[in-house]
Formats: structure tokens, C-alpha cells, sequence
């Protein structure tokens, strides 16, 4: 058992699964001779060369279709896109290629592939460059949508994708890069499709996943240190498959929910855990399902601005008790 | 006759190996024209590509008709009046290469190999064709035959086709991909960030044009700059060269050369086959926004009758022999048609089966009207 | 002959219209010709023959509107022998369409859950219907209400806006306690002990035990049962069945269980002893032409009951057959809510656990269900000798208000003598 960052964690699986699979490859724009624009991949390309870490030229639809190519012959390309704004551009590959090959050629070859990505504002990078899209890939049938919190999830859910045969986009966050937590010398893969309850609890119900889920976490144990709050807090881990199970039996047993989520509100994540929740638990809520999101606005540049549009510690723990209060918490 | 652009190279002289042999550095485009002398091609190989248009010809009528009786659905569009281009490209290939082509792929399916039933199959929706039923007239796929799909998206196939010839670099490979594209294709971002890619990496694809003069309604003129595709090569340093595409024997020519070309250096082309389409852009297009004179042009360009009339005009076919020939070529036609109407229809219980290659945890599985919980 | 068809000429185009014909009656058609000219929904097209011969007729005329796939034209050799036979169907036959293939049951079947139509009313969450006002509650209040007989309309709400929450109902349902209100269904006297006592934890309620416990304790507390026990000499049934068994193994017949034995011999004495057929409800006694089985089935998340309609006009391997396949369905949360209705007498058989005897809860609207129990070898007295035979006790419970002693004990009598004489249960 080791504490490293999420970013380490990131780098000694990609060089892992290299070592063990000839067929992983690494391909991306600044990965090699830059050694990443985050630097999860520094190391690699002298270590493995540049046939098996290719830089690309700044050209995502391009590279990001070659992969494709190449995984429907049985490569395993692990692209990593500089980040999620980015993958606008190679939308019709993925949304349109990588997720249809398997489906639309009636199972005869699949992409099994990674797109690596992160996503995540709060570093005065302005509209363009802080945007949580992940919702559009989440949408799509045929492409699986994973989001880590921690090192360990990191490292368990990379080794799944990159097992898998399917295309997954896996989302990193940048915030999370130097987050610590405790990875366990031997990691097996997570079973991609299924959340996990990361803290029981059982007065509130918060759902999150990426950098929300860790703010969830810290903000239930403040509460429970604090307030003596018992709050369940919920990992998705996987935007599609969403496990519906999970989030509906938590909050069959606290009966009220509160969601967590980097992206705007309308049409998010968090709109279909609500609705979720109401297929599964309606009989069950005690009070309106609440999400925490960010403000409708292209992301400003300046510090207040942004801070405010973002969702953070302090507006959770506010609809945290908002929702207490109105399902006549300790009266 | 030949146009050339900046610096040569001999293409189809690569004699240097594959891997470690460094790029050449040169490219030129030329334009080829003209009746290749059919004297290089046996009489058999002549009479098979007569067999293969004529194949690909009487299918593609009766994919129309198929149509207008709604047992075709969707979209529809024919490789009428491609047919020499179809099949010169496809001569040129062995069966191991890969191809990739755009929508309009009927007559490609064929000539890479697939019987016609499952062609005819996967425009009925049957679980016997192409792509079970899945794919339609846009998406076929055939593993074994080598054709890796079918595209629907504009230029949607061409960073796939570099992929795929990366994955043969990778693991040192003698295959050759051959990436198909119209020509309103070259004018896509995905045309250009292919190009320099597979240019770049030195990469064993051949990219075809098939300039029919109109993407949809749109004339090539009216679209592209440079209304001569296969200069745009020059951009990558690629080699491009222009050929008749109503002259299978020409566009097997060309296309052998590059394709071989290719497997020996690992190097990219570009080749741009010039052809008519007969009709319009799909079956329901009624192309009224073609002049009479075009119109007529197409159908005096007709490659399967000037194919015939040279073929007798050599002595390489008589009357009898053609005729028997198409008899032939109908019969098969008949029996695709048969088969696939013969062919069962997916089974709505199979509706979830090719969603994930990996089954996953919590996949969802229901219908319209199911409810979640 | 050959017809020409209205073609389909767009993605979006049911009907075309005739704008011109280009060839006459007579005319030589080659393959390729335009014949017609076709306004779609989109475009004028020009429609051209897949087939040669001569015009012999035109079926629809310019102007004319009529949906793809309908005859518009005739073509033959010449001889006007198309012409007079005429076109093969004067209807358009439809376009081939898609088969409509799922059946309509996509909704919920794991939700109803005894095999008895009602559903439980909206007015049962407590709101008194008379005002038509809906007091405000959140979901999970109106759940309790409805559990504990609160009625939402006597309760203030605290949460936002007024609304009733868990807490208000709660406290409700307290002080109907304390004051010993006649509810009307009877709470639990240790409802609290949830929230303190963490050895107890609550297991949130399927649907189908929710149903199950409102239908079975209304059927207990309103309907008086009594019981019927009879111990049946099953020797003969046993080694019947065995026989039974070879012979349609033989001929690869399905394999029946005691319990399709006794089911049919249910049916058998029930059409003989139509008395027990019958329903109670609203001061009304009501007697089922037809004899629907219910066959109980333990789930995880409950009972259910698939229904073996007509069992007595079924053979016993239809009953067999038919049976194991709806309780595999019913395991699997599959069944339809119309395969669980409608059953007009039940068999409820816990023999696989050994159990002797039994006595069921009448699955109401019935007046009756028959408890099976375990087959099991016992010593018996015949003809002065003590002998070892095969004994089955078998429990009938029966709504009084519906069946008399007598008429239970006549049909008891007749199910007895039938197990005891298998061959005429199959006759």
C-alpha cells in the first residue's frame, strides 16, 4: 500500500499495461517529446519509444480516427486528449465511428480503445478551456463513460478500459492530478457500469463522481464530525452505464438526495440521477432531489467570477442542510 | 498528357523496403488519359471485369427496384456508371489489403469479394447480410472479404483507413488499405488531417477520389478550390496522379501501381479516378438540377457498353459471348435477390445483442415503453 | 403479365400521384424506359420499367393519387390477354412493413402481485376524497399514511411550504395510537423499534408483498375460514404418476409433478361440486362458469399466484407444461399482470419442505384454497393388518360465507376418492 497522486497513479498504469500488452500503444498530442501538458505520460516515450508513445500532429479528428483504425485491428491505442474541450473536434470519431463499429457492423469488430481526457474549471482558463462535457459522451450507446475520484479508482477503472473492447472515454479532472490517496500494491481492474457507496450514512444521500465526489466526501465527514450528520455519499465511477441500483437503494434509505456535478444543470448528470431517483424511490423521497451545479454562463476569466459560477464544499453543504431542513431533520 | 506538380519520384519503381527506408521526399501528381492499351491484360482477366460490371450494373438495377417495392429502406445510392472504377480499383487488390469506401459501396462489396445475395441481404435488413441486418446500404462489413466498412459520414472513413494502415506499420505488415472517397470528401477536415498523417508516418494507404463531377447537386467547381483533386496531394508531399475512371483497364493500371507501390516503400497515394453518375445522387433524387447535355454525357460515357463494344471490337468477347455473359450475371442477380428475400428478419430479441463487445454491469435493456425501476 | 406498381421513390412518400404517363396503350416498354411520370410528397420522378412488353392497360389515370405498391399499369405479349386478366389484387397490397414484433405487455409485470385485479385506489393515501383537495405530502409520507391508516387531510405539514413529511406523519400515526382510534387496519404495536434498536433494520417492502399483505390480511380479517383435513392414500397416485412419467418420457411428453396431479383433480371435483366455485363479495355470492386454477408460487420478494385457466378442460400434461413454464416466468418477474387474475380456486403446496400439513389463507375474491402437504410413508391399518402406505394430508380453508361445512366436505370426499383412484383424474 503506497499514497501517491491520482497523476502517478495515471502513469504507472499506462506504463503497466504497456509492459504486459505490446499491443497498447499511446498516442496524443505533446505526450512524448513534451511528456504530457499535465505530465502523466513523462517518461514513457524513452522508456518505450516513439513507435509505441506517438506524438501527433494538432489534428484530434485525425489522430483520434486513426486510433479507431488501429484498435479495429486489434491494437489497443490509448489516446489521451490535452483536454475534454478538445474532443469537440473529434466528435464525429467518436460519436459516429468508435461508438458504432461494434454495433452498425452487427458485432463483427469493435474499437477497443481509451480515450483519456480531462475535464474540470476552476484554473482561470477561461470558456473554452474549463467546460464538464462529459454529458455528451455519456449519452451515447456504445461508447462506456468512466470518472475516478481517487488514485486506486484511477488506476482500477484504467486497467479495466484499457481490457476492455469497447471505446471508453475515461475522465480525468484537473483538479485531481495532485489529490493523494492510498492505491494498494496490487490493483484489479473495477468492473466498469457499477458506482460504489464510498461513505455509509444515513440521513442524506450526495452523488457525485470525478472531482464532485471527492468535495461530497470531505463535506460528509465535516458534517459528521460537526453536525453529527450521517451522510451517504455515492461514487458513480461509471457515467454509462449509470447504476440506478445503487443511487435508488441509498436513497430508498435516507429519503432524501442532494447531487453533486461540475456540469451546467440543465440536461446534466445530475437531471438523469434525478429522474432516476424518481422512477426508483418516489415512494421513498421525503423531499425534492436537489443538484448542486454550476451557473449557466460560459465559464468568466476572472477569479470572483468564476468562483462563483462553480459548484464547490460550501454550496453542497448548503443544499445539504436545506434539504435536511425540509425533511424535518432532529425536530 | 501527364501534369506534373513539384518534385518527382518514380512511383511504382519502390524498391526500397518498407521499414527503415527513409521517405523519398518526392511527390508529383500527373493526370493520365486515354484507352490503356488492353495488351498487357489476359483475355479471362478482360472478360471477368466485363462479368464484374455487368454484375455490379444489373445489381444496382435491381437495388433501385428493390427500393421502389420498399424492400430497400433508407438511403440508397448506386455505383451506376462507376462501375469500370469499381472494379479496375478492386482488381488491383489482393485479399488480404483492407478496403474502406464511403456510402456508395454496393458495387465495392461485390467486387472485394462478398457474395451478391449478402449484399442484397443487408439492403433488405436480413440477418443473412453483410452486417446482419444492422447496417443497411451505407454500413456493410465483411471481415473475411477485408472490407472494413462502409461509411455514411462524410470523410468519416478516412482518419479510420490511416488507422488501420498504422496498425500494419505497427506490427510490420505486408497489407495495403485502400480508402475510398468521393469528391466532394476532399474539402472535409478529415481529408486533410488523414493526408498529412498518413504522409507524415509514412503509412501504406492508397486514397481514391471517385470524381463522378457532382456531390449531391453540387458540381466540383462549385465546391473546391483546386477542381483538380489529385494536385491537393501535392500539399503532403504526397504523390497524386489523375486517371479515366470509365477505363477499367486504366484505373487497374494506376491503381496496381500505387497500391504495390505502397506495400514495397510504405508510402501514401492519392489517386482520383474521373467518372459520370449515371442518376442521381441516391434513388430518390430525380437530379433535375443536371443539364440535358450532362445528362446525356453520362449515359454516352456508359463504361459497361463501351466496355462491351471494345471487348467485341478486340475480338476478346463475340456477341454470343457477351450476351452469355449477361445471362449469367442476371441469373446471379436473380438468386441474390431470392436469397435475401428468402432471409429472415432480426429478431426484435436481438435488439441489445451488439450494443457492447464487453458485456457491462448495469447496460440498459429497455424498450420504449419499459419503465426504469 | 406484369404489373407496374406505384414505386416508392422517397423515404418519406405512402402515396404518389400520377402527373403523366409517357407511353400509351399499346406502346413497346423497354427496360428502362420512363414510363410515368410520379409526384412524391418531394419531386416530380420519373419512374422507369424494371420489365419490357406492351402497355396493355392503365389501371390509374393521370391525376390519380393511390398508395406505393398499388397496380398502375398492366404489361403483356401484345395480345391483350393482361388487359382481361386484370390486376392480381384490386386492394394495394401494403408495402412489406416491419412485423410489429414485441407484444404489448411492455409494462410492469412484477408489479401486481396477488391474482386479483384491483390495484390499490389513489384516495387510499389517506386523503379524504370528499374535499378534492390534495393535501401536500412528499411521496415517502403518503407511503406511510397509507401504511399506517393516517389520513393525510388531519395532518399539519412542517416541511417547506406546508408540506407533510415523514416526521408529521409519524408523530400522526403516534397519536392515533394514544387515543386508541378504531384504525382501520391494525398497525403493528412495535412500529417504532425501528429508529432506536440497531439490531432491527427495516427491509424495504417489494411490491408484491405489499400487495400480498393488504389482500391476505383482508382476506383473513373479513373472510371466516374454517378447515377440512383429509388424509389421502396417495400409494396408487404415486406409482400412477411414475407410470405416467415412463410412458410420456417415451414419447417425449413433459414430466408431471404430484402437485399437477392434485391440481387437476381439483379441477375435476370442483366441476362436479360447482358450490365451491364461488366468490364472495359485496353481500353477494357469485358462481364461476369456468374453473381458473391459481397455483401459489414462493418468490424471494413474495408469493404469486400464476393462473392455469380452465384447468378442468386441460389435460395434465397441458397443466404440467403450462404451469412450470408460468412459475419459471413468475421467477424471473415476467408474468403478465392478466396471468395473475382471475383464478377461481388455489392449490398451495409446501410438501417439497417437508411440511405435513398446512392451512392457506383464502386468496381472495376465492372461497377456497386446498393446502398440500408431503407425501409420506405411514403405517395403516387395512383389513385388520398393518400395512405401509403412501399418506398425503391435504388442508381445504374455505370462506364460510360463501361454502358450507357440508358442500366442503362433499368436495373434499370427491378430491379424496379421485387421488385415491388416479386413473380418474385422466379419465
Amino acid at each position: 500500500m503506497a499514497v501517491i497522486t491520482y497523476r502517478q497513479a495515471l502513469h504507472d498504469t499506462l506504463r503497466e499495461e504497456m509492459l504486459a500488452d505490446e499491443n497498447v500503444f499511446l498516442i496524443g498530442e505533446e505526450i512524448g517529446v513534451f511528456e504530457g501538458s499535465y505530465k502523466i505520460t513523462a517518461g514513457l516515450l524513452d522508456e518505450f519509444g516513439h513507435k509505441r508513445v506517438r506524438d501527433t500532429p494538432i489534428a484530434e479528428e485525425g489522430f483520434v480516427g486513426a486510433a479507431v483504425g488501429a484498435a479495429m485491428l486489434g491494437l489497443r491505442p490509448v489516446v489521451e486528449l490535452m483536454t475534454i474541450n478538445f474532443s469537440l473536434l473529434a466528435l464525429d470519431q467518436i460519436v459516429n465511428h468508435a461508438a458504432k463499429i461494434y454495433g452498425m457492423f452487427g458485432g463483427q469488430c469493435s474499437a477497443p480503445m481509451v480515450l483519456r481526457t480531462p475535464g474540470g474549471g476552476g484554473q482561470q482558463l477561461g470558456a473554452t478551456h474549463s467546460q464538464n462535457i462529459e454529458l455528451y459522451y455519456a449519452f451515447v450507446p456504445g461508447l462506456k463513460v468512466v470518472a475516478p475520484s481517487t488514485p486506486a479508482d484511477a488506476k482500477a477503472l484504467l486497467k479495466a478500459a484499457i481490457a476492455d473492447n469497447d471505446p471508453v472515454l475515461f475522465l480525468e479532472n484537473l483538479a485531481l492530478y495532485n489529490t493523494k490517496g492510498e492505491v494498494p500494491d496490487e490493483v484489479a481492474p473495477a468492473e466498469i457500469g457499477k458506482a460504489g457507496v464510498v461513505r455509509e450514512g444515513s440521513d442524506i444521500t450526495v452523488i457525485g463522481y470525478s472531482r464532485m465526489a471527492t468535495v461530497a466526501t470531505q463535506v460528509a465527514d465535516r458534517l459528521q464530525q460537526e453536525e453529527g450528520i450521517s451522510a451517504e455519499v455515492v461514487d458513480l465511477r461509471s457515467l454509462r452505464p449509470l447504476d440506478r441500483e445503487t443511487i435508488v437503494e441509498s436513497v430508498r434509505k435516507t429519503g432524501c438526495a442532494v447531487i453533486a456535478e461540475d456540469d451546467w444543470l440543465t440536461y446534466g448528470v445530475g437531471a438523469e440521477i434525478a429522474a432516476s431517483i424518481s422512477d426508483g424511490a418516489f415512494d421513498y423521497l421525503d423531499a425534492p432531489v436537489r443538484r448542486v451545479a454550476a451557473a449557466e454562463v460560459p465559464l468568466p476569466y476572472a477569479k470572483p467570477l468564476e468562483r462563483a459560477a462553480l459548484p464547490s464544499a460550501d454550496s453542497l453543504t448548503t443544499a445539504v442542510h436545506q434539504t435536511l431542513e425540509a425533511v424535518g431533520h432532529r425536530r | 498528357m501527364a501534369e506534373t506538380a513539384t518534385r518527382t519520384k518514380p512511383a511504382g519503381s519502390g524498391s526500397k523496403s518498407r521499414r527503415g527506408g527513409s521517405r523519398s521526399g518526392g511527390s508529383r501528381s500527373q493526370q493520365r488519359r486515354g484507352n490503356t492499351a488492353l495488351g498487357s491484360e489476359s483475355p479471362e482477366t478482360l472478360r471477368e471485369y466485363f462479368r464484374q460490371m455487368t454484375l455490379i450494373r444489373r445489381f444496382e438495377e435491381r437495388a433501385a427496384q428493390g427500393y421502389t417495392q420498399a424492400k430497400v429502406g433508407g438511403y440508397c445510392h448506386l455505383n451506376l456508371g462507376e462501375e469500370a472504377t469499381v472494379v479496375g480499383l478492386m482488381s488491383s487488390l489482393r485479399g488480404s489489403d483492407y478496403l474502406f469506401t464511403n456510402y456508395r459501396e454496393h458495387g465495392y462489396a461485390i467486387a472485394k469479394g462478398i457474395e451478391p445475395g449478402r449484399v442484397m441481404a443487408e439492403l433488405y435488413g436480413r440477418t443473412t447480410g453483410t452486417s446482419k441486418g444492422l447496417g443497411g446500404s451505407m454500413h456493410m462489413f465483411d471481415t473475411q472479404a477485408g472490407l472494413l466498412g462502409g461509411y455514411g459520414i462524410v470523410g468519416g472513413q478516412l482518419p479510420l483507413a490511416t488507422g488501420a494502415a498504422l496498425a500494419i506499420d505497427y506490427r510490420g505488415g505486408d497489407q495495403v488499405v485502400m480508402c475510398q472517397m468521393g469528391d466532394g470528401t476532399t474539402n472535409i477536415g478529415a481529408f486533410h488531417e488523414s493526408m498529412n498523417i498518413a504522409a507524415l508516418w509514412n503509412l501504406p494507404v492508397v486514397f481514391v477520389v471517385v470524381n463522378n463531377h457532382l456531390g449531391m447537386g453540387t458540381t466540383v467547381e462549385m465546391a473546391s478550390a483546386e477542381s483538380e483533386l489529385y494536385k491537393r496531394a501535392v500539399a503532403y508531399r504526397m504523390h497524386g496522379e489523375r486517371v479515366d475512371g470509365n477505363d477499367v483497364v486504366a484505373v487497374n493500371e494506376a491503381a496496381t501501381r500505387l497500391v504495390e507501390h505502397a506495400r514495397g516503400t510504405g508510402e501514401p497515394a492519392m489517386l482520383e479516378a474521373v467518372s459520370h453518375r449515371m442518376k442521381g445522387h441516391s434513388v430518390v433524387d430525380p437530379a433535375k438540377y443536371r443539364s440535358s447535355e450532362d445528362a446525356e454525357a453520362a449515359r454516352a460515357a456508359d463504361p459497361v457498353a463501351a466496355f462491351r463494344a471494345r471487348l467485341i471490337a478486340e475480338g476478346v468477347l463475340d456477341e454470343d459471348g457477351a450476351a452469355e455473359i449477361e445471362k449469367a450475371v442476371q441469373a446471379d442477380v436473380d438468386a441474390a435477390v431470392a436469397f435475401a428475400d428468402d432471409s429472415p428478419h432480426p429478431d426484435p430479441s436481438t435488439l441489445f445483442d451488439y450494443t457492447y463487445a464487453t458485456p457491462v454491469a448495469n447496460d440498459s435493456r429497455r424498450l420504449p415503453a419499459d419503465p426504469v425501476f | 403479365m406484369t404489373e407496374i406498381h406505384m414505386p416508392r421513390l422517397s423515404d418519406t412518400m405512402e402515396e404518389g400521384v400520377i402527373s403523366a404517363w409517357r407511353k400509351r396503350v399499346g406502346d413497346q416498354i423497354n427496360r428502362g424506359d420512363v414510363v410515368a411520370d410520379i409526384e412524391t410528397d418531394k419531386a416530380v420522378m420519373e419512374l422507369e420499367a424494371y420489365d419490357e412488353g406492351v402497355l396493355e392497360k392503365i389501371l390509374v389515370g393521370e391525376g390519380e393519387t393511390v398508395p406505393i405498391g398499388t397496380p398502375i399499369g398492366l404489361l403483356g405479349d401484345g395480345s391483350g390477354s393482361a388487359a382481361e386478366a386484370g390486376p392480381s389484387t384490386s386492394a394495394a397490397p401494403a408495402p412489406e412493413a416491419e412485423e410489429s414484433g414485441q407484444d404489448d405487455t411492455s409494462a410492469s409485470s412484477e408489479q401486481s402481485g396477488m391474482g386479483t385485479a384491483t390495484r390499490p385506489e389513489p384516495s387510499r393515501d389517506g386523503t379524504s376524497t370528499g374535499t378534492g383537495q390534495r393535501p401536500k405530502a412528499s411521496p415517502l409520507a403518503r407511503a406511510i399514511a397509507r401504511e399506517k391508516g393516517v389520513d393525510l387531510s388531519t395532518v399539519t405539514g412542517t416541511g417547506p411550504g406546508g408540506r407533510i413529511i415523514r416526521v408529521d406523519v409519524e408523530a400522526a400515526a403516534e397519536r392515533n395510537q394514544g387515543t386508541a382510534s378504531p384504525a382501520p387496519s391494525a398497525t403493528p404495536a412495535a412500529a417504532p423499534a425501528q429508529q432506536e434498536d440497531p439490531d432491527v433494520e427495516e427491509i424495504p417492502l417489494s411490491n408484491i408483498r405489499r400487495v400480498t399483505a393488504k389482500r391476505l390480511t383482508e382476506s383473513k380479517q373479513q373472510a371466516p375460514h374454517f378447515y377440512l383435513t383429509s388424509a389421502v392414500d396417495v400409494t396408487d397416485l404415486v406409482a400412477f404418476r411414475a407410470d405416467l412419467n415412463e410412458r410420456l418420457r417415451a414419447s417425449g411428453g413433459p414430466k408431471v409433478s404430484v402437485n399437477d396431479l392434485v391440481v387437476k383433480a381439483c379441477a375435476t371435483a370442483l366441476r362436479a361440486n360447482p358450490s365451491v366455485n364461488v366468490s364472495y363479495r359485496d353481500e353477494k355470492l357469485f358462481r364461476h362458469k369456468r374453473i381458473h386454477l391459481g397455483v401459489a408460487v414462493a418468490l424471494d420478494s413474495g408469493l404469486v399466484v400464476p393462473v392455469v385457466r380452465d384447468a378442468d378442460r386441460k389435460s395434465v400434461s397441458e397443466i404440467a407444461v403450462e404451469g412450470k413454464e408460468k412459475a419459471e416466468r413468475a421467477r424471473e418477474g415476467k408474468l403478465k399482470p392478466d396471468e395473475m387474475t382471475g383464478s377461481t380456486f388455489s392449490v398451495s403446496n409446501l410438501g417439497m419442505f417437508g411440511i405435513e400439513e398446512f392451512s392457506a389463507v383464502i386468496n381472495p375474491p376465492e372461497a377456497a384454497i386446498l393446502a398440500v402437504g408431503a407425501t409420506r410413508e405411514e403405517v395403516q391399518v387395512r383389513d385388520g393388518e398393518f400395512v405401509a402406505r403412501k399418506m398425503l394430508r391435504i388442508t381445504l380453508s374455505a370462506d364460510h360465507r360463501a361454502v358450507d361445512g357440508a358442500v366442503g366436505a362433499v368436495f373434499m370426499q370427491q378430491l379424496t376418492s379421485l387421488l385415491e383412484d388416479p386413473i380418474r383424474i385422466i379419465a
